[in-house]
């Protein structure tokens, strides 16, 4: 276990699935999804380890220095482009929500499912450390969801997402809202395989916190920016922390919003319509590559 | 926060590409602009080397600062993950450099 922040592997990653009564239209399961065992409704993921696949040598044993050239995270890009053909041929979008814990994600998402839910198929795929409690939250809504609890994990990785989809088993034409862990930090990282990131930023956090965590709003295409109906009470500069965000970011979208009272979440609806009205999807592996700024 | 799992990635990596064999040295190349902190690496390296193919390996990192090409007028500049602007005023750039996260080369004993 990592003694700087407590974050392990994947050894204690638990998954459980909260079918909910909106779920519909479900078919046989995704493509390229290993079956794994269930244990009663929460099953174990182990992880894989490629050790050992390579039975020859790349080059002369003698050759002193070799030239590699590798890229470190290559296995979870290349399961993240697994995710995102997989989501594509599909046609589904998947937003990856990212934000600090408590920013209100799952209030977001809760109003947000009760909001759509005539308008489109929404499926929930929560990330985090421990329970089962915003799982719960979003079943209560109607929504098909799945949790996924990282252990002492800080982030979600694609491997874990192929998984989760495989459970959740989301329907053709569907949008899957996958909330990260939250932790402003690691998953900026990490592609899932998801069309954008999404970061929720709340008023109550300071307007400092696109300068203090950039990587996570560079690897963003949206700052939503929550409980706007506080802003009476802290001391928060809306204007001054969308020009923050815009300073790492050039290319990022900016909506405020109160998932409480509803204030601006026309403006977050309008974005998923244009998301999903962009099909096919073209993912964004990361918005840190230069496509992004060409 | 993530550096222990880069670092068994490192080491999954070294170990395909050698088949095995043990390694002395090992340098990388780490972007400004990717979230990983080399130092937290380094911490996690000597740990997570043992027993394998890298226990005592010299780690060398490459750091990589970030640049970015402006968009308007073509003027290269630097660009830190706080963001910047060209010297014209313009935002609008295309990276450079910045997001290397890779192993470069590995020497064998």
């Amino acid at each position: 276990m990592c003694t700087t922040c407590g974050c392990s592997d994947h050894n204690n990653v638990t998954m459980t699935h909260l079918p909910g009564r909106l779920a519909r239209d479900a078919q046989d399961g995704p493509l390229h999804f290993r079956k794994i065992s269930p244990v009663g409704d929460a099953v174990t993921v182990v992880p894989t380890h490629s050790h050992g696949e390579h039975t020859h040598l790349h080059f002369n044993k003698d050759a002193g220095t070799i030239r590699l050239e590798a890229e470190i995270l290559s296995k979870n890009d290349g399961l993240a482009k697994q995710n995102r053909d997989w989501l594509q041929a599909q046609n589904i979008l998947a937003l990856n929500l990212v934000s600090s814990p408590g920013s209100g994600k799952t209030t977001l998402l809760e109003r947000s499912i009760r909001d759509l839910e005539d308008e489109m198929n929404l499926s929930v795929i929560e990330g985090d450390q421990q329970t089962l409690l915003d799982a719960e939250r979003i079943q209560a809504t109607g929504c098909n969801v799945v949790q996924l609890n990282t252990g002492a994990g800080c982030h979600l990785e694609a491997d874990m997402l192929a998984r989760g989809l495989e459970k959740l088993n989301p329907a053709p034409h569907s949008v899957v809202m996958i909330e990260n862990v939250g932790n402003l930090v690691c998953p900026a990282l990490f592609d899932l395989g998801e069309y954008a990131k999404v970061a929720i930023l709340s008023v109550t956090e300071g307007e400092d916190k696109p300068l203090k965590y950039p990587h996570m709003f560079r690897a963003a295409s949206l700052m939503v920016l929550n409980k706007v109906d506080l802003l009476p009470y802290v001391n928060f500069d809306v204007q001054r922390c969308r020009e923050y965000a815009k300073q790492v970011n050039p290319d990022i979208e900016v909506i405020t919003v109160s998932a409480t009272t509803g204030e601006g979440l026309q403006g977050w609806y309008d974005w998923i319509r244009t998301a999903i009205d962009s099909r096919p999807f073209k993912g964004s592996q990361s918005r840190t590559s230069q496509e992004l700024h060409s | 926060m993530h550096e222990l799992g880069i670092t068994r990635n490192i080491v999954e990596i070294v170990n395909a590409e050698t088949a095995g064999a043990p390694v002395c040295r090992i340098k990388l190349a780490i972007g400004e602009l990717t979230a990983v902190v080399p130092e937290a690496l380094r911490f996690c390296f000597d740990t997570v080397c043992q027993g394998t193919v890298l226990e005592n390996a010299k780690l060398e990192i490459e750091h990589i600062e970030g640049r970015a090409r402006c968009e308007i007028c073509g003027s290269e500049y630097q660009m830190p993950i706080t963001g910047s602007r060209c010297h014209c005023g313009s935002r609008e750039h295309r990276l450079l450099a910045g997001e290397e996260l890779k192993i470069v080369e590995v020497e064998l004993h």
